[in-house]
């Protein structure tokens, strides 16, 4: 099975933000939910760059690891789920995430914070592949199709890639030795505890 | 004639001018072959190693209305070491030593026994609204300490027993009686400060009580006050304590209003180690007041206090109640 990752070539990233609202539609996700979202650094300065960054699905996933009642599992394409029906709203895997991914349908709301919610890689959840109940909680199940996360799959400058970590850090490694640079994989020190040698 | 001889030279201007531009690229075209092939904008872009180096976090900016979500990176797995491993230890050392303590202490000095035997007469202790917010601060503690060693302790003891599902819905009704007797549980820390404070005042007193043990060992009975040195520590392991749990508490419950990600995981720490040292105290509390001295449940239960109980543990109070003229009162008929 496939080792799946996500990468952000920060290099070709635009901020058109088209990513966040592929992911918002395809999953009907609720408002005040961002699965994903662009981060801009140094805005409007030399040198700023921009970040599309969800779950980046960790190997060693610290959310899985503090999670108090044992919520998480990963799939054999090593996707980070969870199953909506455990989660207690606790809170902490927020607390425990390197990259802010969790997210709360009731945040500050007297510590009833509801189900988590986070990227799934489109992978769905714990219920059967493409079912009605799965869809309701997690959103589509692209991967149970043999399709690619969606926000990857339009990304208008190919920025945002996503799939077998061994085929997308090629891709990024033939794309820097043409052009002559690259930024690196953002967040793949940190949630996989490698980098891409270009 | 005047705008027609305006019209020609702006004509010949612009002529002239295009003219100069086409040579100006023409020129132009060497200098630029001379240049690197590609140019490497990377060079002065942000670096994601560089950026952590310097604080440890990446910040930026989005244009989604959560303004919170601008944090892109903070890779710090120090909270989930503490949760995972840190506080565990702490937690089983810290509440199972203080059990071992007692159970220990209980088969070698046995029960505190009410050495003069009793007097048949009881003195008023602690008043019905005093005994009310006790039973109302300990009933809530209990809950809050039995539902907060199951979010650090559930995982490895529970789970294992009564599976993932039974599990999840009982941790889920766990939170909620954590979270909302918060609120019963601080105004009663709050009202414990406020009507023992007057009594609770170290002073000489407490040296004498505490350099002979407070006649815990052998048979000894230092002079105290309405509230000796061990009562005292107790009081301000409360207020204290319950104090930083109950703000610490309160920052997590309402996540952002005051601290973000870093203040909650901070927040965490102390709340943390401050409770499960807490339950170690209340554990040793529950003890004393229980099964470890004869007659001291009655202060709590019915508020009074047999007359050679206080004489024992409590001299100097009683003397005051003497003078008071508040001491004396013939116990309730046994039932038999």
């Amino acid at each position: 099975m496939a080792r799946m990752k996500f990468l952000c070539d920060a290099d070709r990233c635009i901020e058109c933000n088209a990513c966040v609202t592929a992911c918002k539609n395809e999953h009907e996700v609720p408002w005040g939910i961002n699965r994903r979202r662009v981060v801009t650094i140094n805005d409007g300065k030399p040198g700023e760059r921009s970040v599309s960054m969800a779950c980046m699905h960790c190997t060693d996933a610290p959310c899985a690891a503090v999670c108090p009642v044992n919520c998480f599992y990963t799939t054999a394409d090593a996707v980070v789920l969870h199953s909506k029906d455990l989660c207690i709203g606790c809170g902490y895997c927020f607390y425990a995430c390197p990259f802010g991914a969790p997210q709360y349908p009731k945040v500050g709301n007297f510590g009833s914070r509801g189900k988590m919610d986070k990227c799934t890689f489109c992978a769905g959840g714990p219920e059967a592949d493409g079912s009605k109940a799965e869809y309701e909680k997690y959103g589509a199940n692209r991967l149970a199709e043999g399709k690619l996360p969606l926000c990857a799959e339009m990304c208008s400058t190919k920025s945002l890639l996503a799939g077998d970590g061994e085929i997308i850090a090629q891709i990024y490694k033939e794309r820097v030795t043409k052009r002559g640079y690259g930024s690196g994989a953002w967040g793949w020190k940190t949630a996989y505890r490698e980098s891409i040698d270009t | 004639m005047a705008s027609l001889g305006r019209l020609f030279r702006l004509a010949l201007g612009a002529t002239l001018g295009t003219w100069a531009l086409l040579l100006l690229v023409a020129l132009a075209a060497p200098v630029q072959a001379q240049q690197p092939s590609s140019v490497n904008p990377t060079a002065s872009s942000v670096k994601e190693q560089q950026l952590l180096q310097e604080l440890n976090r990446i910040q930026g900016r989005v244009s989604i209305p959560d303004k919170r979500s601008g944090m892109l990176e903070q890779p710090g797995r120090d909270w989930r070491n503490f949760h995972e491993v840190t506080l565990r230890w702490i937690g089983g050392i810290v509440i199972l030593g203080m059990l071992a303590v007692l159970v220990i202490f209980y088969l070698t000095r046995g029960q505190v026994r009410l050495e003069s035997g009793r007097s048949g007469r009881t003195v008023v202790r602690f008043n019905a609204f005093e005994r009310l917010v006790h039973w109302m601060t300990a009933t809530c503690f209990i809950v809050l300490a039995i539902s907060g060693l199951n979010i650090t302790f559930g995982r490895p003891l529970l789970i294992p027993l009564i599976g993932l599902e039974a599990f999840s819905d009982w941790s889920q009704w766990a939170k909620y009686g954590h979270n909302y007797l918060s609120f019963p549980f601080t105004i009663g820390v709050i009202l414990i400060f406020l009507m023992w404070i007057a009594g609770n005042i170290p002073d000489k007193t407490d040296v004498e009580w505490i350099k002979r043990g407070g006649g815990l060992l052998g048979h000894d009975h230092p002079p105290a006050k309405h509230f000796n040195a061990g009562q005292k520590m107790i009081y301000w392991i409360v207020v204290l304590g319950g104090g930083a749990v109950a703000i610490t508490g309160y920052l997590l419950m309402f996540p952002f209003y005051t601290a973000g990600i870093e203040g909650m995981q901070v927040a965490q720490v102390v709340h943390s180690i401050v409770a499960v040292l807490f339950v170690a105290a209340m554990l040793a509390h529950i003890y004393i007041g229980s099964i470890g001295m004869e007659g001291a449940f009655e202060a709590m239960g019915t508020g009074n206090v047999d007359v050679n109980w206080a004489k024992e543990h409590h001299s100097l109070w009683l003397e005051q109640q003497k003078a008071a003229g508040t001491d004396a009162r013939p116990a309730a008929a046994p039932a038999e």
